[in-house]
């Protein structure tokens, strides 16, 4: 029986490890597959304190995140690539007008 | 004894390959070590006994997201991008911000188990573990049931995700 802080504390690095990809990366896409990491940490902790509480709530909120999840991806990439169409850069700090 | 070897080398699998996503130069890379970490977060729920989101997990994930991902990155050219830096000069925000997030939990994790009765975390109960049997039957009642709601809306949002990444994409609206 693996001690439910087991469960936090790898969560808290795949967290930490995607908080620095956010915040370092230039490429835009890397970024948003930083954001599927933090969200993949927080489900993490929802199962873990749901085997712990013996309640099922939990993992109906991971299956909810999980939808918000794939959303944010389709439009983020779709955001993506109407960018590239008009301005040929996937780098973070390029991406600095907002109409041309 | 099984399962505590399951754990961890799911755990260290999906540090790694999360380390890995951040750090490669090549897109392509990365994704494939995310795809990586998602199915080693997939072996995690399912040592958790929660199967259905196991199954959720690699065909939502890894069949749905991250084949749109791996599209991208052929649609986009990243040939210019791969030559020039990876990183940008925030590294120093970045570690501060890492280290008091890490911090805080750290301090919140010692400070409660100080407070709480022994094995106590977060002052909550060590509750028996029970095993949430039958998983997705379960999950299925409690989801029509109690999340009747929060399910509509969900399946608005992808509705609106859904035509919003079609208007994104599309060349002439």
């Amino acid at each position: 029986m693996i001690p439910t802080s087991h469960y936090l504390f790898l969560s808290l690095a795949l967290f930490t490890i995607g908080v620095i990809g956010v915040l370092t990366r230039r490429n835009v896409i890397i970024i948003l597959m930083s954001i599927e990491l933090i969200l993949n940490a927080v489900n993490i902790n929802l199962v873990a304190f749901s085997r712990m509480l013996g309640n099922v709530n939990g993992q109906i909120f991971a299956i909810f995140v999980i939808t918000d999840a794939a959303a944010e991806a389709a439009v983020g990439l779709g955001i993506i690539i109407a960018f590239f169409r008009n301005r040929p850069t996937v780098l973070a700090d390029e991406m600095d007008i907002l109409k041309w | 004894m099984f399962d505590k070897a399951l754990f961890y080398f799911f755990a260290s699998l999906a540090v790694v390959s999360a380390f890995l996503v951040v750090t490669r130069r090549n897109a392509v890379h990365s994704a494939i070590f995310l795809i990586t970490a998602l199915l080693a977060t997939a072996g995690i729920f399912l040592q958790l006994h929660a199967e259905f989101l196991f199954i959720v997990q690699i065909i939502l994930y890894v069949g749905g997201i991250m084949v749109l991902f791996v599209f991208v990155i052929m649609l986009v050219n990243l040939d210019v991008a791969a030559h020039q830096p990876q990183f940008n000069r925030q590294t120093w925000v970045a570690s501060l911000t890492a280290l008091i997030v890490s911090g805080q939990f750290v301090a919140a994790f010692y400070l409660s188990r100080k407070a709480g009765s022994g094995r106590a975390l977060f002052g909550l109960p060590q509750a028996q573990a029970t095993r949430l049997d039958p998983n997705t039957e379960l999950i299925g009642l409690t989801l029509f049931k109690n999340y009747m709601l929060p399910f509509e809306i969900a399946s608005i949002l992808l509705l609106v995700a859904m035509i919003g990444a079609v208007v994104m994409a599309k060349r002439r609206v």
